[in-house]
């Protein structure tokens, strides 16, 4: 699985730092996500998904990998 | 809200706002319309017909599309009283704007809110909390925690963002209640709005003079000396601020201590295993969602969803609580269970307006909780909780909550 943000679409309420907080963060000048792994390890990819779904704001795209 | 519980029609369409069964009963009408008409008509106080959403799903898609607006001003914007019409429809803050104007202004505060920051206050919070409940100990039992702890906690960890001394908490306090309840009359609830308005320009020129170590010196520094925003921006913003986490989190914590205590065995498991009070923060959030009849919005494009049609210029009303006892996103949704995930409930709503306080939000209520049951254990309300009144509001709002307990050693 591979993570893309979007920083522009962003508004910072953190859903995905609480889902996931290994591989999210929010930077200290504008609160918008940082992606601390854009290739999160497979035990990580259940609350990657939860972040993406819960994503208010649609900034998180998933790129799940060929099989 | 009303004694009846019948939905009234007004020009042949059900009258919004609809009655309430009882303070964790939602409008039967709710339940009704999401198994047949998801996305139904409604008539409004001013005549106006409007739709009301009660499907998480199609709330969630509304809320996040760009072809729905946000801004009061926009004359197709459905208010659910004259009161709300004047509360909202001048409003200049973010929540009253739409990208990429409501994502520059946002931007000037997230970091303040950011999740890993405001866990950085949880020390703070504690400590009013226990000062709070050091207070009540003391001059009870019996005590009324609404007075003493629901509207103390969120007013006093504000005047600390915000570096105010906290008797201020009275002025912002007032004005916020006479702006939200939905009987206010309309030239007061402007008074009141205007009042608060006078009162934060004071503060950022006050704070422009001696600037301390502080939410608004900060943003006085960062974006009004360096020109990135108008002093008038600045002001709206800080009083939405001032008003948004206020009677919101007030009434979650009354209303959660109400829930929890009428869930005995719950909260028993909650006080063994503090680890459970995040989860059972998120179901309470989910099960009382303050956000009775709102948010609202106006279409600005036609939509199709649901088998109809939104027209440019419609009225959206997509009430938090109507998402969030959907039982396609939350099995058996009219039960309690601080055990289900309900993480992805609407209480803080959708979309870019989705609450920016909700890190501070979820750390008042985990603190709150937690440390009220801990030290008194033996709480009990003592007017049963079916019987508290609920007042005719903007948010699901108790306005007093009398409690007692026992106290070692004292027999009553
Ligand atoms: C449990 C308590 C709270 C609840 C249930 C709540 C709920 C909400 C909801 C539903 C919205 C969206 C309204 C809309 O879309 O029209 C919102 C927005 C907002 N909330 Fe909260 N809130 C709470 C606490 C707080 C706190 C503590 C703060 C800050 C101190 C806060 C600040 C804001 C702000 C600034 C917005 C506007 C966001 C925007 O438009 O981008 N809220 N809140
Ligand atoms: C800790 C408990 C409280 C104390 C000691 C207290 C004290 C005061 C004092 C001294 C005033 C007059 C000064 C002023 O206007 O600011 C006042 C006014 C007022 N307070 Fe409180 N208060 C308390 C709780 C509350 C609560 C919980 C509410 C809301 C439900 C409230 C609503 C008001 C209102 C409506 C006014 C009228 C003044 C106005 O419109 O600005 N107070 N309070
Ligand atoms: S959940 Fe989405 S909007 Fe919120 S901080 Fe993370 S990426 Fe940004």
């Amino acid at each position: 699985m591979h993570i893309v943000v979007d920083t522009d679409r962003c508004v910072g309420g953190g859903q995905c730092v609480m889902a996931a907080p290994e591989i999210f963060d929010q930077n200290d000048d504008d609160g918008t996500v940082v992606l601390l792994r854009a290739d999160p390890p497979p035990d990580a990819s259940a609350a990657v998904r939860e972040a993406a779904r819960l994503c208010p704001a649609l900034a998180i795209t998933l790129v799940e990998e060929e099989q | 809200m009303k004694t009846s519980t019948a939905t009234e029609e007004r020009d042949g369409l059900p009258a919004f706002p609809m009655p309430r069964q009882g303070p964790f009963q939602p409008p039967h009408a709710y339940a009704e319309l999401r198994a047949e008409q998801p996305v139904a008509r409604v008539r409004l106080w001013d005549g106006r017909a409007a739709w009301l959403v009660t499907r998480h799903a199609e709330i969630r898609q509304l809320l996040s599309d760009p072809r729905v607006s946000a801004r009061r001003q926009h004359p197709g914007f459905p208010f659910a009283t004259p009161a709300r019409a004047a509360a909202e429809r001048h409003e200049e803050a973010f929540i009253s704007k739409d990208p990429p104007e409501h994502g520059r202004l946002r931007k000037m505060l997230t970091r303040y809110f950011a999740v890993r920051r405001i866990e950085r206050l949880r020390p703070v919070v504690q400590d009013i909390v226990d000062g709070l409940i050091d207070d009540i100990e003391e001059s009870g039992p019996p005590a009324d925690l609404v007075r003493q702890l629901a509207l103390e906690l969120p007013a006093r960890t504000i005047c600390h963002i915000f570096g105010l001394p906290p008797e201020e908490r009275h002025y912002f306090q007032s004005r916020d209640h006479r702006r939200n309840a939905l009987d206010s009359d309309p030239a007061d609830v402007v008074a009141a709005t205007e009042e608060m308005l006078h009162y934060v320009d004071a503060l950022v020129a006050s704070k422009q003079r001696s600037p301390g170590d502080d939410l608004i010196s900060e943003l006085v520094r960062d974006q009004l000396d360096t020109g990135a925003a108008e002093r008038g921006e600045l002001v709206a913003i800080l009083r939405h601020l001032l008003a948004a986490g206020h009677d919101t989190t007030a009434n979650m914590i009354a209303l959660g201590v109400v829930v929890l205590l009428s869930h005995p065995d719950q909260l028993a498991q909650a006080t063994t295993d503090p680890e459970l009070w995040p989860g059972a923060v998120e179901e309470l959030l989910r099960y009382i969602s303050v956000f009775q009849i709102s948010p609202n919005r106006v279409a600005t494009e036609d939509i199709e969803i649901a088998g109809v049609t939104i027209r440019t210029g419609d009225g959206i009303i997509t009430p938090a609580v109507a998402a969030n006892r959907d039982p396609h996103a939350f099995p058996d949704p009219d039960t309690f269970d601080i055990h289900r995930q309900a993480r992805h409930h609407l209480a803080f709503a959708y979309g870019v307006h989705q609450c920016l306080g909700q890190p501070l939000a979820r750390l008042e209520l985990q603190v709150v909780f937690r440390t009220l049951f801990e030290r008194l254990p033996t709480l009990e309300l003592t007017t049963p909780a079916e019987r508290l009144a609920v007042r005719e509001y903007l948010l699901l709002s108790i306005e007093e909550l009398p409690v007692t307990w026992t106290v070692p050693g004292v027999s009553r």
